[in-house]
């Protein structure tokens, strides 16, 4: 696994602030450095801005202090909202084929790479199902299937199983583990769940709000793979604690 | 089920019995009661006239009503297919401008801040008042129709085409713009489909309003000879107290008002039935 701040980062911000109107600075001072191949987690409790942070990463908003500085040449994106975001007229197979139907791809010679994508997620049975026929966890899964379909250099993902149910959660952080591990991406990783953010990730930025920035940064060095026995493992547990200590520090700051 | 194996369906249970009943009344009810108040009405209607001794040329029966219908067939069938043509051009028309006026004003803040007031003019100002202008000013009778027709059916078209071109799910916005579409491709695969299900509600009404829109557009013109659809006909037989034929034209309007909405809703019901909430049908 790639060091944090390695050779060349991915990404680089410094002093980044982000005001919505006339209101309080949602992000203030925000500096974070993500390197190739890292999975960053960005912890938090609601209204730390958390989520425009990753917006302004996305470049979907523009920050009003400071700047986001990209390797080059510029990395590509795409984006797992917390909501599955799937389009309900489109079967699984054209709504993963968005990314390349918008470069330009037919449907047709886009098919070998939805296959594999949907193969990755374990839904390539699935390929001409509507949303609506689909669970929760499995609408997720497409999600995930058309955000990794370009093999992008960065994955942004907001809280993508915030909504599902706790067997569901924990099956799908293995299995987004092993589709990292496939592709070899980087991720920045939105959540407001120690437990989650101490699995997936090799580094967690712990986030306090009003206004919001990182109050912490704590390595994972944990080795990949984990599966579901690092969840019992004790410096699983060592881990989780000190994270949970200082998200409630992170907090009483703000309070 | 004769399976003798021990391991059969069990039993429906009383709940399950009751939802299969619940289920039987809701299939042959929505046909079966409708028709029986129809036939009750005519049947009343029918001994009203009867008894009472009715002159045809105060109240037909039902009965001299179909008759009406079968001997003067071949004065109604040729204003039917005017009444007819007018109406589906006119919703062709409607369809064309309110979809594309839609498009034009979710495209251009411009467009739409100089142009929606005059719609919205153009929707609540009455037919009847406009329609006399229009037939001086338009010299062709079949031209000023449809654009009376249009006007009092394109609203319904614009105003729900633009709702859902606007209605797409913004995350999904925010994902075609993270993937670079073109304003083109965003329309195209995104605002078109969301809006789709908006567009055919609009359609639905726009039907009904462009018959309306056709047939007052033709009591304003007033104007007979060939060509004259079933409001002119309805019209002169007025004028000459021919009350039975009177009620024939207006059962036609009325049947041709029923089969474009049941067209439409069916229209409706095969675009969305794979994915829409409103048209997929739902396990009970």
């Amino acid at each position: 696994m790639v060091e944090s701040g390695a050779a060349q980062p991915l990404l680089d911000m410094q002093g980044i602030g982000k005001t919505f109107g006339r209101g309080p600075a949602t992000l203030q001072g925000l500096s974070l450095s993500l390197g190739r191949g890292e999975f960053l987690s960005l912890l938090g409790p609601s209204g730390c801005g958390k989520t425009t942070a990753l917006r302004l990463i996305a470049g979907l908003i523009a920050p009003t202090e400071g700047r986001i500085r990209w390797a080059e040449p510029k990395p590509r994106l795409s984006f797992v909202f917390q909501s599955p975001t799937l389009m309900p007229w489109a079967t699984v197979e054209r709504n993963v084929w968005l990314p390349l139907r918008l470069a330009g791809r037919s449907l047709a010679a886009a098919r070998g790479e939805i296959a594999a994508a949907l193969r990755l997620v374990g839904l390539e049975a699935a390929a001409r199902a509507y949303p609506r026929e689909l669970s929760d966890g499995m609408k997720m899964r497409v999600s995930i299937a058309r955000a990794i379909l370009t093999r992008p250099d960065l994955i942004l993902m907001d809280e993508p199983f915030a909504a599902l149910d706790e067997i569901t959660r924990f099956r799908l952080n293995e299995d987004l583990l092993a589709i990292r591990a496939a592709t070899g991406c980087t991720v920045i990783f939105v959540t407001h769940s120690v437990f989650e953010s101490v699995f997936l990730s090799n580094r967690i930025c712990v986030m306090a709000a009003r206004p919001g920035r990182v109050a912490a940064e704590i390595p994972v060095p944990a080795p990949y793979p984990r599966g579901d026995a690092f969840r019992g493992a004790p410096d699983y547990a060592a881990l989780c604690q000190r994270v949970s200590g200082t998200l409630r520090q992170a907090m009483g700051e703000a309070a | 089920m004769t399976d003798p194996a021990p391991l059969v369906l069990a039993p429906p249970d009383a709940e399950e019995r009751r939802r299969r009943r619940a289920g039987r009344f809701e299939r042959i009810g929505r046909w079966a009661f409708p028709l029986a108040v129809v036939l009750l009405l005519l049947a009343a209607w029918d001994r009203i006239v009867v008894w009472n001794d009715i002159p045809p040329y105060v109240l037909p029966s039902p009965r001299l009503v179909i008759g009406t219908l079968a001997t003067d067939w071949p004065v109604l069938l040729p204003a039917l297919l005017v009444t007819l043509q007018i109406t589906l051009l006119a919703l062709l028309a409607a369809v064309l401008g309110g979809v594309g006026l839609a498009v034009l004003f979710t495209q251009s803040r411009l467009a739409e801040m100089s142009f929606y007031p005059y719609a919205v003019i153009l929707q609540v100002t009455p037919l009847v008042a406009i329609a006399p202008l229009i037939f001086i000013y338009v010299g062709s009778k079949l031209a000023a129709l449809l654009l009376c027709a249009w006007i009092v059916a394109f609203f319904p078209v614009l105003s729900n085409t633009t709702l859902g071109l606007r209605s797409a799910d913004h995350n999904l916005q925010d994902l075609f713009r993270i993937y670079g579409a073109t304003r083109w491709q965003r329309l195209r695969y995104l605002q078109a489909p969301a809006a789709l299900p908006y567009f055919l509600g609009g359609l639905r009404i726009a039907g009904g309003l462009s018959l309306i829109g056709a047939v007052v557009a033709e009591y304003v013109a007033g104007t007979g000879g060939t060509g004259s659809g079933l409001a002119f006909r309805i019209l002169e037989a007025s004028y000459r107290l021919n009350i039975p034929r009177m009620f024939a034209a207006l059962l036609l309007i009325a049947l041709t008002g029923v089969a474009i909405y049941g067209a439409l809703n069916l229209l409706s019901y095969m675009l969305l039935r794979k994915w829409h909430e409103s048209a997929v049908r739902r396990e009970r």
